[in-house]
């Protein structure tokens, strides 16, 4: 089986609303004390890829598109020993639109070789688009499950569960095809060894520019455009409940929640 | 003709969600000067098809004989081949997992150009800006949707519902469309407990890290009974195995739109509060007054859970009653 999984590296998502700023020229987030992390649906697909290798052999190649940081991102891919790693290094804007992601990726990939399973990350934590899976699956002319959290092989037969709005999916299918990764309590990322890190560092990795890939300026327009991004203003004060005991405390509270269910 | 296409897949409900989406969908056609098409992909109750009829122009069933339950790669041809005619400026889906995994393909297929998880839609000099929450709801960004069909799943529960007008007349289409076998949903198994859809919930009561494990959701549990609420969970306390996935609200979760939604242990990281921003009334009980939860509540109390829930639903219970 061959397996590639796409990785992102983004700002990471977690820092405090109040470190949080917008570069209103550029349009995206100020950098600032912030660091740069893998997201975190793109470490789950790739566990999912190293839990299928275990399983059934095959090779994992991880793909990244993005500045000279992204490498980080794929040495840690290679830290865990995934088989080979590419960088396709982005000299665009610093966001381009999903349309181009997947237009590049798709140009690295068939460069790369045939895969029979592709992973992408359900979204991204930046900008939470959640439309290169799909693009990219057309792209390739390949077909495609979502929010999948579990995969198993038998043959050229795959099959998938997903998470859906009301409960879990069984899916069957065949390869080629590619699957977007949510996460479970079955593909938390593992951690590297030390000693892994250490070799990554002196591992191959393949270094495109978008010209090597034969990409004209025109693949590189988006489809979409981003016209405008500002952090919301929110005004709620909130009423801290206070009483002298917490009997009081509780009887205050209460009462301010049956006020709300009265109304109902 | 300008077309603005609503999508309705296999087996919808005509329930709020539905509401909003026609709604979104009649506001845009009314500011392009357009027509409103309702398209319904598949098998559908005679019922909800007429309910959906009186907020359509013109009201298109597209049918085919293995799509009786939703398949990705069937839906998704027999909608490409049904839009495809129709030309449509915009398409517009719901915030369904189904919908979320067409949008992008959808798009590709007709060469536009997609975005999820949309907040408003407006014209601007006539291109379609969509308007959607970005860094984990830190943020929010406008894009401008430059190639058509702009295709999007939009917040549906949060758009204000569709007007009712004269009934489209019921056009029903025998799609040919390829029955794609490279996948198949062979299995769904719901994980709901009895009650309501956590979506159409009128009280939620959710709990975060902050609990001690499985057994404080069981304590929550019987406040949300008495509370008449159904039971969600931040992503943490997902990831910890004390409550399933299907619990999860937020970004990566269910966006939900209660009256009132009183968040137990929860933090209120910017990713939980977007599948919140629609709840009317927020309340919290944590330890920290400084967590951001707190910036986003009504009314809280800063204390240990622990020492709240118990009486807190033994007096609700009884003033309640
Ligand atoms: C891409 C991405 C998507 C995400 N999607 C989601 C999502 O959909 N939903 C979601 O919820 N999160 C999501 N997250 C995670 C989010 O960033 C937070 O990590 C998460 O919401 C934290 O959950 P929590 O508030 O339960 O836990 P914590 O942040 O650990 O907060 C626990 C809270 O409990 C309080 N507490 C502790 N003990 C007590 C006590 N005894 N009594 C009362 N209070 C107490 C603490 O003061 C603290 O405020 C996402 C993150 C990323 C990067
Ligand atoms: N620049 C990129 N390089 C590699 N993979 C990407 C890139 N952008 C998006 N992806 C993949 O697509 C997933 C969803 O991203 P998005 O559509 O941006 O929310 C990510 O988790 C990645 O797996």
């Amino acid at each position: 089986m061959k397996i590639l999984v796409c990785v992102k590296q983004i700002l990471d998502p977690e820092i405090p609303p109040r470190d949080f700023q917008v570069d209103p020229q550029c349009l995206e987030a100020v950098r600032g004390s912030a660091s740069l992390v893998t997201n975190i649906f793109c470490e789950n697909a790739l566990e999912m890829a190293l839990q299928l290798r275990e399983q059934c052999g095959g090779e994992i190649t991880a793909i990244s598109f993005g500045s000279n940081s992204a490498e980080d991102s794929l040495r840690k891919a290679l830290a865990l020993k995934v088989d080979a790693a590419c960088l396709v290094l982005n000299d665009l804007t610093p966001h381009p639109a999903s349309s181009v992601v997947a237009r590049v990726l798709a140009a690295g990939i068939r460069k790369l070789g045939e895969f029979d399973l592709i992973l992408v990350g359900r979204e991204s934590g930046d900008w939470g688009a959640g439309q290169t899976g799909g693009l990219l699956a057309e792209e390739l002319h390949f077909p495609a499950v979502s929010f999948v959290d579990g995969i198993s092989v038998e043959g050229d037969s795959i099959t998938l569960q997903r998470q859906t709005d009301s409960g879990i999916e069984t899916v069957t299918a065949k390869t080629p095809l590619l699957a977007t990764i949510t996460n479970n309590d079955q593909n938390v990322p593992r951690i590297p060894k030390t000693r892994d890190i250490m070799k990554s560092g002196r591992k191959p990795m393949t270094t495109w520019s978008l010209a090597d890939l034969g990409l004209s300026a025109n693949d590189l327009v988006g489809t979409t455009e981003i016209v405008d991004l500002y952090i919301p203003e929110k005004q709620t004060n909130c009423e801290y409940i206070d009483g002298d005991t917490i009997n009081d405390k509780i009887d205050a509270f209460a009462k301010r929640i049956e006020d709300v269910i009265r109304t109902l | 003709m300008i077309n603005i296409v609503s999508c309705l897949l296999p087996l919808f409900e005509f329930d709020r969600a539905t509401e909003g989406l026609l709604g979104e969908s009649q506001r845009l056609a009314k500011a392009l000067g357009g027509s409103h098409v309702v398209v319904i992909a598949g098998h559908a109750e005679d019922s909800k098809v007429s309910a959906v009829a009186e907020y359509a122009d013109r009201l298109i069933v597209a049918e085919h004989s293995d799509l009786t339950s939703y398949q990705p790669e069937l839906c998704l041809s027999v909608l490409r081949s049904v839009c495809a005619s129709l030309q449509p400026h915009a398409i517009l889906l719901g915030s369904d997992t189904y919908s979320q995994e067409l949008t992008p393909r959808l798009a590709h297929r007709l060469g536009g150009c997609s975005a999820g998880d949309i907040q408003s839609l407006a014209v601007v000099q006539d291109s379609i800006h969509a308007t959607r929450p970005a860094y984990g709801g830190k943020a929010v960004a406008v894009l401008d949707m430059k190639t058509s069909p702009a295709v999007v799943w939009v917040r549906d529960r949060s758009m204000e519902v569709a007007v009712a007008g004269e009934p489209a007349k019921i056009e029903r289409l025998q799609v040919e469309a390829e029955n794609i076998n490279t996948t198949k949903i062979v299995d769904r198994r719901s994980e709901e407990s009895s009650g309501q859809r956590l979506e159409d919930a009128s009280i939620i009561v959710s709990g975060g890290r902050g609990l001690d494990g499985p057994d404080s959701f069981e304590d929550l549990r019987q406040l949300a009974v008495t509370m008449g609420a159904e039971v969600g969970a931040s992503r943490a306390a997902c990831d910890s195995g004390w409550i399933t996935h299907s619990h999860q609200v937020g970004q990566t979760g269910k966006k939900v739109a209660p009256q009132l939604y009183l968040a137990v242990a929860i933090s209120g990281a910017s990713q939980h509060m977007m599948g919140v921003s629609d709840a009317k009334i927020i309340a919290a009980i944590n330890t920290d007054p400084d967590a951001p939860i707190f910036k986003h509540c009504q009314f809280g109390i800063v204390e240990d859970y622990k020492q709240i829930i118990g009486p807190l639903q033994e007096k609700l219970a009884s003033s309640l009653s």
